[in-house]
């Protein structure tokens, strides 16, 4: 019996003390900065058009087959102004599907995925766990806006920055070979 | 009809689960009991079966971690680590030193967080209903410091064959110091709470016991098996990645009851935060990642490994037919291996203790049926 009582007490002693939990729907704790939520798709706005070239690595990668991609010749390279060859035309990831993992970011070469900080995409519809295209790069252009992401290997992938590369290049090479061909126009395409 | 026939009693069948809150998943009990007392009991598995060692052989061996993650979904990191030195053991790779310690810290801090969560839980099997109160905010605190190192509170995916994704943040050393000191105390308020409360001692001293020959016959691992007396713990007997240049102590009990393998439990967080605390001190700068191909493809070949995890003697048995993906992949699950005692320890205790018994052996139902 007393021995009960001390027992009670000690639980008596703790009931004063200040809560130590969250109450979640009326009080949301802040994500950490790696947080990874779903995946979302990253714009190019040098060229206003997805970093994602369709070349369907995270797509193979993917440990649970959720997303999927479909891509087309890119309009852009044709006139110059991008210098993606193929750029992506659908992407669907089935958010129930997918496990957060970050193999997707892992493995692309392009910038074009990113873990972004949703995870509060609930929704009424059966539909409404895929994300399209649309909803991605918005989803994408959150993120960057929260984290103030930067491409990691902007020389290869960002089309101001690579386009300008290719015309140095080009301008050096045409530079090279007109010094031996004693040429005498100079390259104007600096950016 | 004799007078002793009309006296005889029958066994009753009680069926304990799969629906049962104290079974911590879907776990069935099948009870033969005779009065009050259990006579036999029959262990019911495979509800949550999801053929994870299957599907493995499908997946190349980067994608196989985050099927380790979903095994024993409590302690993540330290089933990550098994199957990454295996693949590595398998390859012939040695991470780097600064990996080994990243990789030590987290796992023991998962270790830490594994144990609340079973202290919490434990108490409300035996119906004291604050202590998961304290010991889920100290997981919470473990749990926000993964979220910044790995990107995730529980399927972190971050150790890889060859070391760790990425190196940790710049503020992690003095984060986790801190970390450590509040869990400490956090430890140390649940620990006065509950461990010598008279209550929780009259449910626990003296029941399930289990002497030493019956505990290694059936092959009890862990916690569970250091409370019988038998000092075995991987890290010490078989040490890997950087526990030998730790010093710590291997906290062993004499009664084999459940209040003994709950409280090693408490003990070997205090141990945990001191073999944190030893890394940090210990770690140095360099590379996380071993340099290696980006796709792992070890050699035609088999190895087991095994390591401590917070319940035990965890192995995985890894073939590999050297391609990309691996030929086999078995894994001893320390949960699975300790329920083999259940019956033992169960035999001739209270209906009542059933519950005390069945959470001191804290299974996790993701590693029991795989």
């Amino acid at each position: 019996m007393i021995g009960t009582l001390k027992g009670m007490l000690t639980t008596a002693r703790w009931l004063l003390k200040r809560p130590v939990t969250a109450h979640y729907p009326e009080q949301h704790l802040p994500v950490q900065e790696r947080y990874m939520g779903f995946p979302a798709l990253l714009m190019d706005d040098t060229a206003d058009e997805p970093f994602c070239t369709g070349c369907m690595v995270c797509v193979r990668e993917c440990p649970t087959q959720c997303m999927s991609a479909q891509m087309h010749d890119n309009p852009k390279f044709a006139d110059g102004t991008s210098h993606r060859r193929k750029i992506i035309n659908e992407f669907e990831i089935n958010l129930n599907r997918c496990i957060l993992c970050g193999i997707c970011v892992d493995v692309c070469a392009f910038d074009a995925i990113e873990m972004s900080y949703e995870h509060e995409l609930a929704s009424y519809a059966r539909t409404g766990s895929r994300a399209d295209l649309t909803l991605l790069l918005d989803l994408g252009r959150r993120y960057v806006d929260m984290s103030g992401w930067n491409p990691e290997n902007p020389e290869k992938n960002v089309a101001e920055v690579a386009l300008a590369k290719r015309a140095a290049a080009a301008a050096a090479k045409a530079a090279s070979a007109g010094d031996a061909a004693a040429a005498d126009e100079p390259s104007e395409e600096e950016e | 009809m004799t007078t002793e026939q009309a006296y005889d009693t029958v066994d009753m069948m009680l069926n304990m689960g799969p629906q049962h809150p104290a079974t911590h998943g879907v776990f069935r009990m099948v009870l033969t009991v005779d009065g009050e007392r259990v006579v036999d009991v029959t262990p019911h598995i495979g509800y949550l079966h999801r053929g994870s060692e299957k599907l493995a052989e499908n997946e190349s061996y980067g994608q196989v971690i985050t099927l380790f993650d979903r095994l024993d979904y409590v302690s993540n990191l330290n089933n990550e680590l098994i199957f990454c030195r295996a693949a590595e053991r398998l390859m012939g790779i040695d991470p780097p030193e600064r990996g080994q310690y990243i990789r030590v810290v987290l796992a023991e801090l998962n270790r830490l967080a594994s144990h609340l969560l079973f202290i919490g839980t434990y108490a409300i099997d035996l119906g004291a209903m604050t202590p998961i109160m304290y010991g889920f905010r100290e997981r919470e605190r473990i749990q926000n410091m993964f979220e910044s190192v790995t990107g995730a509170r529980m399927m972190h995916n971050f150790i890889r064959i060859g070391g760790v994704k990425e190196d940790v943040p710049p503020d992690f050393v003095p984060r986790v110091r801190a970390l450590a000191d509040d869990v400490e105390r956090g430890v140390e308020e649940v620990d006065r709470l509950l461990t010598f409360n008279e209550v929780f001692l009259a449910r626990t001293r003296g029941i399930g016991v289990i002497d030493v020959p019956t505990a290694l016959s059936c092959g009890l691992t862990g916690p569970g098996l250091r409370a019988s007396g038998v000092a075995y713990d991987v890290r010490k007997d078989y040490p890997y990645e950087v526990y030998p240049y730790l010093s710590y102590k291997v906290p062993v009990g004499e009664n084999g009851d459940c209040w003994d393998r709950y409280y090693m439990r408490v003990l070997e967080c205090y141990e945990s935060l001191s073999m944190v605390r030893q890394c940090l001190d210990q770690m140095e700068e360099g590379p996380v990642m071993a340099q290696m191909r980006r796709i792992a493809r070890p050699p035609k070949g088999e190895v087991y490994v095994h390591g401590e995890n917070p319940r035990g003697d965890i192995g995985v048995f890894l073939v590999s037919d050297g391609t990309d993906k691996p030929y086999r992949v078995k894994v001893r699950p320390p949960s699975f291996c300790n329920l083999v005692a259940l019956r033992p320890m169960m035999r001739d205790a209270y209906i009542a203790d059933a519950v005390a018994i069945l959470g001191s052996l804290d299974i996790v139902l993701g590693e029991v049926d795989r």
